[in-house]
Formats: structure tokens, sequence, C-alpha cells
């Protein structure tokens, strides 16, 4: 294990995502793009699947990457990845070749919820199970926000986007969030984490665990996104907070030590295990966001926001037993 | 900003982008901008890991803000522990 990361030592790393991106003011996906390259080993690559990271980091003819990156479309930044290990380990044991003097090399993908709960579902699936060595990243703004806000298997229940409109009888999204960690864990997947970017230092020790993971490691940020939200600007990392505090989005760990999954519950998620009276009710979280407006205007949807209440209470029930606790 | 670029056959295999984002400035975005109260600032550096610009830097020892970048968008303000970090007008 490399030395424990501080924010101290960190600051005085140089951001290896530059300045002058076009990723819209408040958006939380360069906050934790900057994070996890913060906490790279050395070489890096990076490739994005197509989604507001992507694009907008790339108008032609600028780049806001400091570090080798490649494209991929939509559907398949895992396959890509998959390719940048096999070509450095190929270099690596031909003795020749740009990526041949690497000993390590930091392969990451950046994917956004469209991109890994629905059409990159089975290059991911892919990769985990071929177990390459590469540390995916996935955006998660719960809604396809590139094209124009439609819902994806990501989209919370009740979550207002275009293709899942708020009604008098259609309340938003009439589906669940598909339980995506568990389905990679389900891979036996060596190092799954979750992280906010509320909480700095924790996600970029997350991202160094990731790098120095044997075989592919899985990151799911929650990535909170103001204009398909519906919030102001300055309150992206307030509500990337209360998503924890509420356990709408606890933080965990969980790595598979022979074939078994080992969860641990992070610090902000831990303290509220100890002391549950710190659990804020799901109504904070959901009251700021104007895509759950309907849940409150014209009139209080009490049914539905009791729903979501239990389904929050029992997941998180669900990861207290799964983490001994 | 307007520009010639070459076309597609001018370009190299494989290399698209050839220019730096940091060329391209961002600071004419949104109306405010971070006002730091260094008295009150305790130093905590916060605001550079949540500024989604990078705009924020600790190179002198404090904080600084990159107007050539800075959107505008107000989260460093929102979330200085000090209440070191106002919101005013650019320009
Ligand atoms: C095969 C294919 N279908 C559709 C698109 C159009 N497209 C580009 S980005 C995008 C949505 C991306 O959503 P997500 O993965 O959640 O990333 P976000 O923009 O929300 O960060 C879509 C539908 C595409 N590029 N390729
Ligand atoms: S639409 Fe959302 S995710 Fe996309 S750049 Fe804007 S704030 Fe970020
Ligand atoms: S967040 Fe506030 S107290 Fe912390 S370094 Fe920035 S200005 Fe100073
Ligand atoms: S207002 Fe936003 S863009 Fe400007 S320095 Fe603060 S966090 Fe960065
Ligand atoms: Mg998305």
């Amino acid at each position: 294990m490399s030395k424990a990361i501080t924010l101290k030592e960190a600051v005085k790393k140089p951001d290896l995502l530059a300045s002058g991106h076009r990723l819209c003011a408040g958006c939380a996906e360069p906050i934790i793009a900057r994070l996890v390259l913060k906490a790279s080993r050395g070489a890096i690559i990076a490739t994005t699947a197509t989604g507001c990271l992507e694009v907008a980091t790339t108008i032609f003819p600028y780049s806001a990457w400091r570090i080798p990156w490649i494209h991929t479309a939509f559907e398949n930044a895992a396959a890509t990845a998959s390719g940048i290990e096999a070509a450095w380990r190929a270099m690596r044991r031909k003795g020749r070749g740009p990526l041949a003097r690497y000993e390590t090399l930091d392969i990451v993908a950046f994917a956004g919820d469209g991109g890994t709960y629905d059409i990159g579902l089975q290059a991911l699936s892919g990769a985990l199970e071929r177990g390459h060595d590469f540390t995916y990243v996935l955006l998660d703004n719960e809604a396809y926000m590139n094209t124009g806000i439609q819902r994806s298997g990501g989209t919370p229940y009740c979550a207002w986007t275009t293709t899942s409109p708020a009604g008098t009888v259609i309340p938003g999204k009439r589906e669940w969030k598909k339980p995506i960690d568990e389905i990679v864990i389900a891979h036996e997947t060596p190092y799954v984490a979750t992280v906010s970017p509320a909480y700095p230092l924790d996600l970029m020790q997350k991202a160094a665990r990731a790098f120095e993971t044997e075989g592919p490691a899985f990151i799911h940020a929650i990535s909170p996104c103001c204009r398909g939200w519906r919030f102001p600007s300055n309150k992206t990392i307030e509500v990337a907070r209360l998503a924890v505090e509420t356990c709408f989005f606890p933080l965990y760990e969980c790595r598979v030590e022979d074939g078994r999954p080992i969860y641990k519950l992070s610090p902000p998620s831990l303290a509220i295990a100890k002391r549950p009276e710190r659990k804020k009710p799901v109504e904070e979280y959901l009251r700021i966001q104007g895509r759950f407006r309907h849940l409150f205007r014209p009139e209080r949807r009490e049914g539905l926001i009791e729903r979501i209440q239990r389904w929050v209470d029992r997941r998180w029930e669900m990861l207290l037993e799964k983490a001994d606790l | 900003m307007k520009e010639a670029k070459p076309g597609w056959r001018e370009l190299p295999f494989g290399a698209v982008p050839y220019k730096s984002s940091l060329e391209y400035h961002t600071g004419d975005w949104g109306v405010e901008r971070p006002e730091f109260d260094l008295e009150k600032c305790t130093r905590c550096t916060l605001c550079h890991f949540y500024c989604p610009e990078g705009a924020i830097s600790f190179d002198a020892g404090h904080p600084e803000v990159d107007l050539r970048y800075c959107k505008g968008c107000g989260i460093c303000a929102n979330e200085c522990p000090a209440g070191a970090i106002r919101m005013v007008r650019k320009g």
C-alpha cells in the first residue's frame, strides 16, 4: 500500500483534468473526476463513455485531459479499458512498445448511469468476469443528462425526467433504482465502493484503493446534476451530502475475500449506524430537488414519500446486516 | 471564440483534440465570483477540492481564484466551513 492520502498533500497535486472544460457551472462530474485523478499513483490512462463528462471535456479542438485519454462510444467503456490493459500486458511481455516500461498502470474508465446501468452493462459484466485490472467509475447523475434528462435504470422512483414526466396520473418514474452495486459485487469484483463528492478525502482514499487493487475495481459516485435535478448550482455538495445523511446513498466498501463479500461502512455512514437518531428523513433530500417537487406541490403526496422512506430504510437495514452491524 | 480549424484530412491519426482547454476561458460564465476573507479562512483547503473548475489554488499558501475559469457556481461560498467566502458581482 502506498502512503495514505491527506488533504494537505493532495492540494499540492496538480489537477489532471484541466480548467476550461464546458460542463455546467456547479456540475458534480468534474469534482469527482478531479478527485479520482488526484489519487492516481503515476502513469494513468483514462477512457470515457459518451456522456456529459466526455462531451464537455473534449469539445473540438480542445481537451481538458492532461493524461492519455481514449474516446469510447456510449456502450463500451469497460471494453476499451479491457483493451488498454491487454495492450499494456502484451507490451510488458514483449518488452517493447510505449507502455512496456510501466510497472504499474492506472487504467480508469468513466461512464454515466446510462452508460452503466443500461447500455454499457454487458461490456462491464464481461470485463468484470474476465478480471481485467482496471478501475471503473460510475458517475451516477441518475438520468441521461447529456441528451436532455431521459430516465435510466439508475433514476430513482418518482423522479421527474423528460421520459418519466410527473402528472396527475404518473408520479414521475414508476420503477425503482436498479441495485447496480449488488450486480457488480455478484461478479466477485475484488473492490467495490460508493462515494460522494461531499467527502473528498473518503473519495480520494477509495480511488487510491481501487487503483491499488489487482483486478477490477468499481467506484459508484453519486453525482448531483443541478440542471437535471433542478436545484441551484451552489447546492451540489449540499445535495451530495444529504444523499448520505439520509441513507439514500450510504457510503461503504466491499471487498471479496475467498469468494465472500466483506462489507465495511465508511465513516459518514458508520456514524449513523452507531447513532441511528442521526439518520435524516429522506424528505430532506427530496425537498430541495425540483425533480421531486410534485411530491410536495400542489399537495403533499404522503403515500409516495412514505414509500420512498420505506425503500431507503429497507436497503439501509440490509446493508447493516451485510456489514454485520 | 471563432477561429480557423483544420479539416479532418489535416489531423494526425488518433489525436483529434489538439489544444488544451486551458486556452478556452469560461470565466465569462455566470455573474458572480468568490471573494475570500483571509482573516476568517482557516486554510482547510475544502474549496479547492469542491470547485468543479479546479479554479481555486493554494500555491500562495491561501486560497486564490483564477477568474479566467471560475463559472460563478457558488459552491465554494456555500461550503466554506468558516464562512470566509462571499459571492460578489464579477467585473
Ligand atoms: C449508441 C448510442 N446511443 C445514443 C447515444 C446518444 N447519447 C450520447 S450521451 C447519452 C446519454 C448519456 O447518459 P449517461 O450515461 O447517464 O451520462 P450523463 O450524460 O448523464 O453523464 C446518449 C443517449 C450515443 N452516443 N450512442
Ligand atoms: S447536465 Fe448535469 S451532469 Fe451534465 S454538465 Fe450539466 S450539471 Fe453536469
Ligand atoms: S473553504 Fe473557506 S476556510 Fe477552507 S480554505 Fe477555503 S476559504 Fe479557507
Ligand atoms: S464559484 Fe464555483 S467555479 Fe467559482 S471558484 Fe467557487 S466553486 Fe469554483
Ligand atoms: Mg447520467
